[in-house]
């Protein structure tokens, strides 16, 4: 028998990366003329250690717990303590949101999150003309303490942390809520949650505001000397990325102006003589989760370490507490689809991975039927369910970081670290975000931005499934939450007899007390806990707020 | 009444009503429809339906695209287009964009808005839907 000749190729192994690149990969074929992240970013075929970039384990990853925190914030991540599911909720009135709560808390839930509607976002009473036909519409419509009561009824403010998703009249929200608990003598020392109060995103992206930046920003850190100095377990800002990536970012604007956002907030903080190891340790996060797997792990893991240089390098943060970037996430809404809407549940389940793959701290994942309306019920449970599934059974909370090392993903961590803090650079180099967001500089990346993707998805160089690509025709019908008109005629009804009850000598006291902390810029935070107590509301309180500060008008840009 | 030669070009309103801050998509489709050679004239975010009829008729135009994202799409749309007809400017083509279902769409063009795009919508398809419905020509 003769033996067959081995063919040539056989067992070939290359001697490095650009060999192989050379002389394999290169006589193939690719499927496609270029491969890009969601974010225009290209990618490389591969990462080996010859091409992932300068990289040294203790500088750059550490360990979990550890300074730069890029494997985590927590030493036991999550074989300690899960993150908490947190799904944020509110429509209609207060006792419809309160039943949602309650409903959520019972299927499992492990804290609050309140979604307020336009009117309360905006500063407007529901007896306000510019509040018609929004009333409890896209969240739940909160003016007055006994709003803020009924809608936590029989819930122990002390045993659960509520967030709060409100930002020019977060001192408002604020003022409610502990109001409330002052009311139900709970001490201050032992609410735990968030308040958005991110009032440099709003300007950027979300667009919710009053007036103008610069007293914006002084509202913003009231709340947070407040709680610097007298509600320590409160997370007094959420210094936010998601609806800046939802306006249209890449994944490196979301990081590279929520820093900024972050450190904008910092600067007014010291300038005001406060300690950064006091107050940065209650600084939190809030990350949009898009559809790049690994871009989006990659930049949670980029977030912690360049927040952590910064807080150390740049302001001399002594501990560690004031280093840690903890982070909020939530399945980006602007990624679903109102086309073939079950297909959403895939799609939120892939993104809420990838930010548990990130080490998040807390995480809200879309139901399906976002796109369409709020969500029902039975959208929300398979919503929360695959936080569950992904907790309990898919295995991942079992390791920490466990991508840690991956040639790809330190490499990608590392690229979006460095071109997030280009961009800091360049907002530095315009005076710091207060002056870039007054230029609209973020704004104008941002509209670039949105519109390239636009044009991508229009000549398919992205794909979205069931919309550019497998398109199936007619709508695929689901159930949606009806709001039904008759709320806001109940708010209304509800915000005129709460006010004709009140005491009108304390409450023109309460008024003028407000407009005198604003006149005299003094911290309104505790006046206004005082002053919502008597009765004054949410629309008041921002009346004061155009009469002193000002109104802010959208410069209309495209 | 003159006649002219060449059709001149469309000049349309994109308008955001009420006080959601969802601009991406107004944006969006404002830049598609000037890069497609329309005349857009942008109101910038929260304006009340009243700016939005007077910028109509101030500016001339011949349609107005208003982009709702807060659900109060059955109360801003009928609004503005009751407002329009009270200034005899009820010859200007009202569409709309934004998260509308489907059963509010239906109703929406009962009362006269043209056309409603949600999202998803490929810009050439709103871009296309102009010219074949919203005449320029004197």
């Amino acid at each position: 028998m003769t033996k067959k000749k081995e063919p040539a190729q056989a067992f070939a192994k290359s001697a490095s990366y650009n060999q192989w690149r050379e002389g394999v990969y290169s006589t193939q074929r690719e499927r496609r003329h270029s491969f890009k992240s969601i974010s225009f970013r290209d990618q490389p075929e591969l990462v080996t250690a010859e091409n992932g970039g300068d990289f040294d384990y203790q500088r750059d990853l550490g360990y979990p717990g550890e300074y730069p925190f890029t494997r985590g914030v927590q030493p036991t991540m999550y074989r300690g303590r899960l993150w908490t599911m947190r799904q944020f909720a509110g429509f209609g009135t207060p006792q419809d949101t309160n039943r949602r709560f309650k409903y959520l808390l019972e299927h499992g839930q492990t804290g609050l999150s309140t979604a307020f509607d336009m009117p309360s976002l905006m500063g407007y009473d529901p007896d306000n003309a510019r509040s018609m036909g929004e009333v409890g519409r896209e969240g739940v419509s909160v003016s007055t303490i006994e709003d803020m009561d009924t809608l936590f009824g029989g819930i122990a403010l002390d045993q659960v942390t509520t967030s709060m998703t409100i930002n020019c009249t977060a001192t408002v929200a604020f003022a409610l809520y502990f109001a409330v608990a002052k009311r139900r003598n709970i001490s201050f020392d032992a609410l735990g949650g968030t308040i958005q109060n991110d009032m440099f995103k709003e300007f950027i992206a979300q667009k919710e505001w009053i007036s103008p930046p610069a007293p914006s920003v002084k509202l913003v850190c009231d709340v947070i000397e407040f709680c610097a100095s007298s509600a320590p377990k409160f997370n007094p800002v959420s210094i936010s990325g998601y609806h800046i990536r939802e306006a249209g970012a890449t994944a490196v604007q979301e990081l590279a102006f929520t820093i900024a956002d972050g450190l904008g907030y910092v600067e007014h903080c010291l300038g005001r003589g406060m300690n950064i190891d006091q107050f940065a340790p209650r600084l939190s996060f809030f990350f949009d989760v898009h559809n790049d797997f690994f871009e989006e792990i990659a930049k949670f893991r980029a977030a912690r370490r360049l927040w952590a240089r910064l807080m150390r390098d740049r302001y001399g943060a002594k501990t560690d507490a004031a280093c840690k970037l903890r982070t909020h996430a939530q399945t980006a809404g602007v990624s679903l689809t109102a086309q073939q809407p079950v297909n959403n549940v895939a799609r939120v389940a892939m993104q809420a991975l990838a930010a548990v793959l990130g080490g998040v701290q807390s995480l809200h994942t879309n139901s399906m039927d976002e796109t369409l309306s709020l969500p029902t019920e039975d959208a929300v449970r398979v919503a929360l369910r695959t936080q569950q599934i992904i907790a309990e059974e898919s295995g991942v909370t079992n390791v920490i970081d466990p991508l840690g090392g991956s040639y790809y993903i330190e490499r990608l961590t590392t690229e979006i670290e460095n071109e997030a803090l280009a961009y800091i650079h360049q907002i530095d180099a315009l005076g710091g975000m207060l002056k870039a967001v007054e230029i609209g500089f973020p704004q104008k990346e941002i509209a670039e931005a949105a519109y390239q993707f636009q044009l991508d998805i229009d000549a398919r160089e992205q794909t979205i499934v069931g919309v550019n690509k497998y398109q199936e025709g007619g709508e695929q019908d689901i159930p949606t939450l009806k709001i039904d008109h008759a709320v806001e005629c109940e708010q209304i009804e509800r915000v005129k007899a709460f006010k004709a009850r009140r005491d009108p000598a304390k409450h023109k006291q309460a008024l003028r007390d407000i407009e005198a902390a604003c006149r005299e810029d003094r911290n309104v935070v505790p006046i206004l806990i005082d002053a919502v107590s008597d009765g004054v509301t949410l629309g008041e309180v921002s009346d004061i707020y155009r009469d002193v500060f000002g109104v802010y008008t959208d410069p209309g840009m495209l | 009444m003159t006649t002219t030669e060449t059709k001149r070009p469309v000049r349309i309103l994109i308008a955001k009503a009420g006080l959601d801050g969802h601009d991406r998509g107004a944006k969006v489709i404002a830049r598609a429809l000037r890069d497609a050679g329309m005349e857009v004239i942008y109101t910038g975010l929260h304006q009340t339906t009243e700016a939005i009829v007077r910028a109509a008729i101030q500016e001339d135009v011949d349609c107005i695209g208003l982009s709702i994202l807060s659900g109060a799409h059955m109360t801003l749309f009928p609004d503005l287009l009751e407002k329009l007809k009270k200034e005899g400017a009820d010859d200007i083509i009202v569409f709309g964009g934004g998260i509308i279902p489907k059963d509010d769409i239906e109703q929406l063009k009962k009362l006269g808005v043209r056309e409603i795009f949600i999202p998803g919508t490929h810009t050439q398809d709103v871009i296309s839907w102009i010219n074949t419905n919203v005449p320029t020509q004197e």
